[in-house]
């Protein structure tokens, strides 16, 4: 059920993709999309009632793998987030360009290329 | 950014930042040393020490911050730590059994053992505040809050 | 596979991502150094692979990381169709490296250049040699970045325009992957691909699982420019300095796109009926979309970007039949749509180099003025039009007959169809910019640069030297039927 929070924030930030006007926010709501994503993927290693992924001291590994929630989706998130933040550098500084170029953040406006 | 055209911040936030800046750099140093065993390691640990430089940016414009920090010297940290992590992780091949990215120090008894992991960590750490510092750095000084474009490194 | 090669896996990606950093510590300002790095790199790169290739004789190497065995760590695997792409990207990287030497002259931070197509190689690389579903969507990024980056290399209004179209489409494909991937590691709680093959094949492909494979599909059909997923290719192809383009349209399609796909399908997910009806349709509306479209265009380097998507098509539609004779069409496509396609692009680039133009309308003339240029553009027209005895003939014959075989003459008929329109356009590039007067409004032109020339007169010998293997039936066919073999196998064995 929760699962539908992620879905909803996904679609919201497409639905900005596709209906925004300016470069910027077109970039913010990419970045909504990735925080859902993100989110999906932290929940699907989520178990109710489990503990953080570090090993008490003098915990068995049995013990620990049966109470703690997933550590591999939160290593993919991490992955993710930093993968994230190299593609966002390279838009925001792609509409810092554009701008100078064109004067505008408008998108319908950058639209030489065409056909 | 501009203020009675001095650039950067008013007092308050200046003064609290030239205290918190050396706090905050020590901060992100110990994240990335303990990252193997608390949460945090080289990305998060990189992104506290970038923040500090963040911050000063903010607080006192970009040349001000461009004196501690050249971007010369921040992209050239950040590819000495990339240099690290893959030189540790080549080093496997030929010192431990051969084969790739093994973890040197496995065998090694107590607090030694986390010696490999804690120098990738420490790479890593150099290139991501090198990296996010630089990026920063990079949109800040393109297009100044007044207009004025800055000379591009 | 005897031990050497598998000592040399992990290199194809350590080595470009190593001296991409050496670049920007030693020679960010020192433009020879630079391009001299990224020349040597490339060419052992090309040497490596070239081993790679020829020692395999069939077999599969996988080198776990870090000595983890295999379900708890990351592996490469080295099995005859990496093999086969790893030889083509970085051969072609290799010739476009040389060619880049010259035509960078006109841009400037020339090293950033150099450290950025090193790591778009190492994201090809990382691709097309992991076996694990994780690794490779961060090794897709690490290419996606570098390209997204490349694209927008010269700073140009369109340059930047189509840099921006592309990475917002880009990213968004990219996180339906990542969709994609949290849904199967919540199904089958296995990252690495034999593992998932492995449970799908004990478990059967239910709801969750479906879902995760057609957003699998549509995020790497994005990557692979089908239709509908082709609005980016268009815009950041031409827009790009010439050798991106040419690395972009001969081998990131393919390395990230075809190749992924061609690996979900069939070794890790099975190939499934609907599925491969979807790929020949996709394959069959790339085709006919992208060769219509291309006839239209002026400028020459939007039109070859048009016929990437249609070419692109053949592949797909040559997977999509599945046959033994389909899949040995489609990879035999595939390489040869690297050479001819690179090519293609390098001798646009030099047109524009020397000229100062790329529309049609205001060239012509240029056997003359630029022989290297227009003896390989020759070369590489007939390879795409499909001409005996060039290579591209036998390799959309085998697709033809393949569909033929499967009884699909719809098909067929539709693929001869595109062969003429593709006939139609290349002739139309060959005549109005090789072969008609010389404009007087064109003024003097300039004489291609020495390594220009070299690599395209490579890429030109590739093409020529793969047509002969074909008819004096050696060589190649030995490397194209390990890769088919390995697709043909199916799923991946449980243990791998």
């Amino acid at each position: 059920m929760i699962y539908s929070l992620c879905l909803l924030l996904i679609l919201v930030g497409l639905y900005g993709v596709v209906s925004s006007r300016q470069t910027l926010r077109i970039v913010i709501s990419l970045i909504v999309v990735s925080h859902g994503v993100h989110l999906l993927l932290l929940l699907i290693g989520y178990r109710a009632g489990g503990t953080p992924p570090i090993q008490e001291a003098g915990q068995t590994a049995a013990a620990f793998a049966a109470g703690s929630v997933d550590p591999i989706p939160q290593a993919l998130v991490l992955t993710s987030i930093v993968i994230g933040l190299g593609v966002l550098a390279l838009m925001v500084a792609l509409c810092v360009r554009l701008y100078e170029r064109y004067g505008t953040f408008d998108v319908t406006e950058i639209r030489r290329l065409r056909g | 950014m501009y203020r009675n055209n001095r650039p950067g911040m008013g007092t308050i936030v200046q003064t609290v930042i030239r205290w918190l800046r050396g706090p905050i750099l020590l901060f992100g140093l110990y994240i990335i040393m303990y990252g193997h065993e608390a949460p945090g390691g080289g990305f998060g640990g990189g992104v506290v020490i970038a923040s500090a430089f963040i911050l000063m940016t903010l607080a006192w414009g970009e040349p001000y911050t461009l004196e501690f920090f050249r971007r010369d010297t921040a992209l050239t940290l950040a590819c000495i730590g990339l240099l690290i992590f893959i030189g540790l992780a080549w080093a496997g091949t030929w010192a431990g059994s051969g084969v790739f990215f093994e973890n040197l120090a496995a065998g090694l008894p107590g607090h030694e053992a986390h010696l490999f992991m804690t120098a990738l960590e420490v790479g890593s750490g150099l290139f991501v505040a090198g990296a996010l510092y630089l990026g920063f750095s990079v949109l800040m000084g393109h297009y100044d809050g007044a207009g004025r474009e800055e000379e591009e490194s | 596979m005897n031990a050497p090669v598998a000592e040399m896996i992990p290199y194809f990606i350590v080595l470009p991502l190593t001296v991409a950093v050496l670049v920007q510590l030693l020679a960010r300002r020192r433009d020879a150094l630079a391009a001299g790095l990224a020349g040597l790199c490339m060419l052992a790169l090309a040497l490596m692979s070239l081993a790679a290739a020829l020692s395999g004789a069939g077999g599969e190497v996988v080198y776990n990381m870090g000595g983890w065995a295999t379900p708890i760590g990351i592996d490469l695997r080295l099995d005859g169709l990496t093999a086969l792409l790893l030889l083509t990207v970085n051969t072609v990287a290799l010739a476009v490296a040389l060619y880049a030497a010259d035509y960078m002259q006109t841009f400037t931070a020339r090293p950033r250049f150099y450290s950025l197509f090193l790591l778009m190689v190492t994201g090809m690389n990382g691709v097309v040699m992991t076996g694990d579903l994780f690794n490779l969507y961060v090794f897709l990024e690490i290419s996606a970045i570098a390209s997204y980056a490349l694209v927008a290399f010269g700073c140009e209004r369109e340059e930047l325009e189509a840099s921006f179209k592309y990475i917002v489409l880009g990213s968004v494909s990219s996180s339906l992957i990542l969709i994609a991937l949290a849904l199967m590691y919540g199904v089958t709680g296995a990252l690495n691909m034999a593992q998932v093959s492995a449970r799908v094949a004990a478990g059967g492909m239910d709801a969750p699982l479906t879902l995760a494979f057609a957003l699998f599909i549509c995020g790497f059909a994005f990557k692979a420019a089908l239709v509908p997923f082709h609005a980016w290719l268009p815009d950041a192809h031409p827009a790009a300095p010439a050798p991106v383009s040419a690395m972009l349209s001969g081998v990131l399609i393919k390395a990230v796109g075809i190749y992924v796909l061609a690996r979900l399908v069939f070794n890790v997910f099975g190939p499934v009926a609907g599925v491969l009806e979807l790929l020949c349709w996709l394959g069959l509306a790339s085709m006919v979309v992208g060769a219509l479209a291309a006839l239209g265009q002026n400028d020459i380097k939007r039109m070859f970007a048009y016929s990437s998507i249609s070419q692109a098509g053949f592949i797909v539609l040559g997977f999509g039949l599945a046959t033994p004779l389909g899949l040995v069409g489609a990879l035999y496509h595939l390489v040869n749509h690297a050479l001819f396609k690179s090519l293609l692009f390098l001798n646009a680039g030099a047109v524009e180099y020397c000229t100062g133009t790329r529309k049609l309308d205001e060239l012509g003339g240029l056997n003359r003025a630029l022989p290297v240029t227009g003896a390989t553009s020759l070369v590489g027209s007939m390879s795409i039009a499909g001409i005996p005895p060039f290579n591209g003939f036998w390799s959309k014959l085998i697709i033809i007959l393949a569909c033929v075989e499967a009884g699909r003459y719809g098909f067929a008929v539709v693929a001869v169809a595109v062969s003429i329109v593709t006939l139609a356009y290349q002739l139309k590039v060959q005549h109005r910019a090789f072969f008609a007067a010389l404009p007087e409004a064109l003024g003097a032109v300039k004489r291609e640069p020495r390594r220009m020339a070299l690599a395209m007169i490579l890429l030109a010998v590739g093409c020529v030297a793969l047509s002969f293997a074909v008819i004096t039936g050696l060589g190649d066919p030995l490397l194209i039927g390990d890769a088919q073999a390995v697709l043909s196998a199916g799923i991946f064995g449980a243990q791998p």
